[in-house]
């Protein structure tokens, strides 16, 4: 029987495809490259751009001209240096957390887990992920306020005084755990680490059983196996979630502004700066540092092979 | 007989790679063609060209005597069953077989009626609702050979279609294929790296090597005359000894079920290494006084009348038995 | 494969680890249901369910609620259109560039969400184009292509590319392919890919805050009332609400691509 004669529009549109493999992919990638590369990337110039220009002191007005009298501004004010190396020890602080929280699930998951157990578990890990944001936090401002669940608890429990001493520790205490950098810690925790379990997981998963069993076979005590061998595999792991809880701490401008003190973190400071304060050059500059910081982030991750466990 | 297929000097390069490297060859209307080789030889790569899923960097191929450099492999009068078969997973077994009848706009009774027949020839009748996932391996290599069959294509290109079959179906189904071949009168072009399975099926083999071909010939012809040291020791088993054996600037080949002890009109002294019980016979491997290895197969079993290890012998056969390589 | 029980110091630590994750949902449940409209009292000091009656008569919960589903519809769409075009193309082809291209992709969610914000809005700026539902549509659209993009890719992915060759050798030319071969095995990945992407549209709001002028979706409507709270149980429900309504399209998703590929968090 002969093929399908080819004939017509779309055939000879077809036929033309097939023999540029290379237009066909020019073609896919055209209207989403337009989108992010163009749209998206575009304003993200535009915002670097816009950290060249400077706000006028008197008039309050933007003075489209390139001067790097906002950059000066940025680097001489030490505040500013502050709320940098708070948001980033902020972040770090949050990262080993989630690390430490996440581990032992995605664990259970990759190891012991089967069958309706495991799905279960994926569920229970997926639906805090992708569940609203806002009602996360607002349900920590409901337990963490004064008169909330954990000041009742630590009541019940004859500690007020513990809770108290705690919240009495400088930098992290406060006057209550709604406004403390210890509150703050704890929810950021809690939000983000859903994003380490399952790229940890990921990877545990992919460590061979039999690789496992060979360690244990060649004499290594459980232990042993678990720090030279589970580790080190689940590393890249770690890594790629710590992509997510790294960058999305040091973006947050929410949660700092609802639950937390006066002391700024980047992302207050952009939106404030941008906003009520209308200096979007400064507000450009400031945004500059979580771009570089992931910019530097993402170069190692890659490095330590992180990417192919996202 | 007309022609099927004709490559004329077909290069294929990847970047810096020729994965072929100036290859010609025709294939004749109703023949068992097959191409053989190590993986990464370039056979596959030839298949791929006559399907239409790859052109070449330079060169033509001609299907049915048509230059088809710019022929989508949708118009081509061609069809192959791939190696993972690819079944479409979301259909049943008919909707696999009737597809190329449905897209070129056959009514769906004929469809049906074609189909099953089909199904029936490759002894699947009763199996059409099934989903590819509940087929055995063996089973869903008759799928995509009667999807492609149903077509009734010019050339039926396969491409290592027995891969993923155990030892036993395998052999079964070489002789299936073959009967299949004939019966339906269809040009087979069979790709595959088992030696074995070119030898039994085919009417022609091609030898690839490096993105060439070594050699093109019948079945006899590829085993008894190898052109190339190469072809020698991949087509069956061979020694390829230095030319001086025959006096020759050439090197040589002699088969081991070609040698005897003490017999032939060309002998040379050896040195026993090891004895090797086959079962059948007995394989000796041995070493010549300049340190050449070779072995022979023996129909000899009893230990008692085989030499010992470390004994000299004399490996003898007739001059007609040694084949003279050109490189 | 053998299975051997998880040492009890491991159950406990994960255990643990999910009441974490699960427990102050349970909050946002009790809060809706507090006659205590003036703090957060706990425990609370009577139940009552009149808030639920309240919150439904409200206007302006319901303006944002329209607003939220038109813009997360909207921006759905285009990131299924985008993100399956942008999958097509990369799955198999190799190129110069692919990293970046990919690199791309991923960078609306690599970077914090302020970012992309801030940096629409100030391009929105520039380009004179003043505030709308399209302006909140165009920021929404830009980091949820690549929610669907990595659920296409991956199903993708997994798909044998013969099959694609396959259809090609039947006769079947790109379209016909694409219709009967790509399209069936992509749809519950790309139905999965557009209920995340739209779970997550729903969501958001440091990007909104952004690039919705004086618009109110609900996210906006629930941070005012959080920064400055009227009536407290209301936004309680409204919480309540969001929640469940969340929860179904991820809840679906899962089942979409349960024992194919792993949805995952790749990519929120």
């Amino acid at each position: 029987m002969s093929a399908v004669a080819g004939a017509g529009l779309g055939a000879a549109i077809g036929r033309s495809l097939w023999r540029r493999s290379g237009l066909v992919t020019f073609l896919l990638l055209l209207p989403p490259m337009l989108w992010l590369g163009v749209v998206y990337t575009g304003s993200l110039f535009a915002l670097l751009a816009q950290s060249l220009f400077a706000l006028d002191e008197f008039s309050g007005v933007i003075l489209y001209e390139p001067t790097l009298s906002t950059w000066r501004q940025f680097l001489s004010e030490p505040s500013n240096l502050d709320i940098v190396l708070r948001t980033l020890v902020m972040a770090a602080c949050v990262t080993i957390a989630c690390a430490v929280v996440a581990f032992p699930i995605a664990y259970l998951m990759a190891r012991y887990a089967q069958g309706r157990w495991k799905a279960l578990l994926y569920v229970l890990v997926m639906l805090p992920l992708w569940s609203s944001y806002l009602v996360k936090v607002y349900a920590w401002k409901l337990i963490l306020a004064k008169e909330g669940a954990i000041t009742w608890i630590f009541g019940q429990m004859g500690l007020p005084w513990l809770l108290d001493g705690i919240l009495a520790i400088p930098l992290i205490g406060g006057p209550s755990l709604s406004v403390s950098y210890l509150g703050m810690f704890l929810v950021f925790t809690y939000l983000w680490v859903p994003f380490m379990i399952l790229p940890v997981e990921a990877a545990l998963e992919r460590v061979p059983r039999r690789l496992l069993e060979a360690s244990g076979d060649l004499g290594a005590p459980p232990g042993m196996t678990f720090r030279k061998i589970i580790l080190p595999l689940a590393f890249p792991g770690v890594v790629a979630g710590s992509i997510f809880t790294f960058s999305l701490t040091m973006g947050d401008y929410i949660l700092p502004y609802v639950i937390g003190s006066s002391r700024l973190f980047i992302g207050q400071v952009v939106y404030l700066q941008q906003g009520t304060a209308g200096n979007v050059p400064l507000a450009a500059a400031f945004s500059v540092v979580p771009i570089v910081v992931m910019a530097i982030y993402l170069a190692v991750a890659r490095r330590l092979g992180a990417f192919d466990a996202l | 007989m007309t022609e099927a297929v004709r490559f004329e000097e077909v290069v294929r390069s990847f970047g810096r790679v020729r994965a072929l490297d100036g290859v010609s060859f025709s294939v004749a209307d109703g023949e068992f063609f097959s191409m053989l080789g190590p993986s990464g030889s370039g056979k596959t790569t030839c298949l791929r060209l006559i399907a239409g899923f790859d052109r070449p960097t330079s060169g033509d191929v001609f299907i049915a005597g048509k230059r088809c450099a710019d022929t989508p492999p949708w118009e081509r009068d061609v069809n192959t069953v791939f190696q993972d078969y690819a079944l479409f997973p979301h259909m049943t077994v008919v909707e696999n077989v009737t597809y190329g009848l449905m897209v070129r706009g056959v009514d769906q009774r004929a469809r049906l009626d074609k189909a099953e027949a089909m199904l029936a020839s490759v002894a699947l009748g009763g199996f059409g609702d099934r989903r590819p996932a509940a087929l055995s391996g063996g089973q869903r290599q008759r799928v995509a050979l009667a999807r492609a069959l149903v077509l009734e294509p010019r050339v039926l290109l396969l491409d290592e279609p027995l891969g993923a079959l155990d030892l036993k179906l395998r052999q079964q189904m070489q002789g299936e294929l073959k009967a299949l071949q004939r019966r339906v009168g269809i040009t087979f072009i069979y790709v595959t790296h088992d030696q074995g399975e070119a030898l039994a099926m085919s009417d022609r083999i091609a030898v690839f090597s490096h993105g060439r071909i070594e050699q093109i010939g019948s079945p006899r012809d590829i085993y008894d005359r190898p052109r190339t040291s190469f072809v020698a020791d991949f087509v069956g088993a061979a020694n390829v000894l230095p030319g001086s054996v025959l006096g020759s600037r050439h090197p040589v080949a002699i088969r081991p079920e070609r040698l005897r002890l003490g017999e032939g009109e060309l002998q040379f002294d050896a040195t026993v290494a090891a004895r090797h019980f086959l079962g059948a016979g007995t394989r000796l491997e041995a070493q010549l006084a300049d340190g050449t290895a070779i072995a022979a197969l023996l129909a000899e079993t009893d230990p008692e009348r085989l030499p010992a290890e470390g004994a000299v012998i004399r490996l003898g056969a007739d001059r007609a038995s040694f084949l003279e390589l050109a490189h | 494969m053998r299975y051997e029980r998880a040492p009890a110091g491991l159950t406990i630590a994960a255990v643990l680890g999910l009441l974490f994750l699960h427990l102050p949902m349970a909050f946002i449940f009790l809060y809706a249901l507090t006659t205590e409209d003036k703090s957060y009292q706990f425990p609370p000091p009577g139940l009552t369910l009149q808030w639920f009656a309240v919150a439904w008569s409200r206007q302006d919960v319901w303006a944002a609620l329209g607003l939220s589903v038109r813009v997360a519809a909207l921006a759905t769409l285009v990131a299924m259109i985008l993100g399956t075009l942008a999958a097509l193309a990369l799955v198999r082809a190799r190129f110069f560039g692919k990293e970046t291209v990919t690199l791309l992709l991923i960078l609306p969610i690599a970077l914090p969400g302020i970012i992309t914000g801030i940096a629409l809005r100030s391009a929105f700026g520039i380009m004179e184009i003043p505030f709308s539902f399209w302006t909140i549509v165009i920021g929404h659209a830009t980091f949820c292509v690549v929610v669907v993009y990595n659920n296409a890719i991956a199903r993708l992915r997994r798909t044998s590319g013969s099959i694609i060759e396959a259809s090609f050798d039947l006769g079947a030319g790109p379209w016909l392919t694409f219709r009967h071969v790509v399209l069936p095995n992509l749809a519950t990945a790309l139905l999965a890919g557009g209920m995340l992407a739209f779970a997550l549209s729903f969501d958001e709001v440091i990007v909104t805050t952004f690039t919705a002028g004086q618009q109110t979706t609900l996210p906006i409507w629930m941070l005012s009332e959080l920064v400055r709270p009227r009536q407290r149980p209301v936004t309680n429900v409204v919480a309540v609400f969001v929640f469940v309504l969340t929860l179904v399209p991820i809840l679906l998703a899962y089942r979409l691509t349960r024992g194919t590929d792993s949805v995952a968090g790749s990519g929120k």
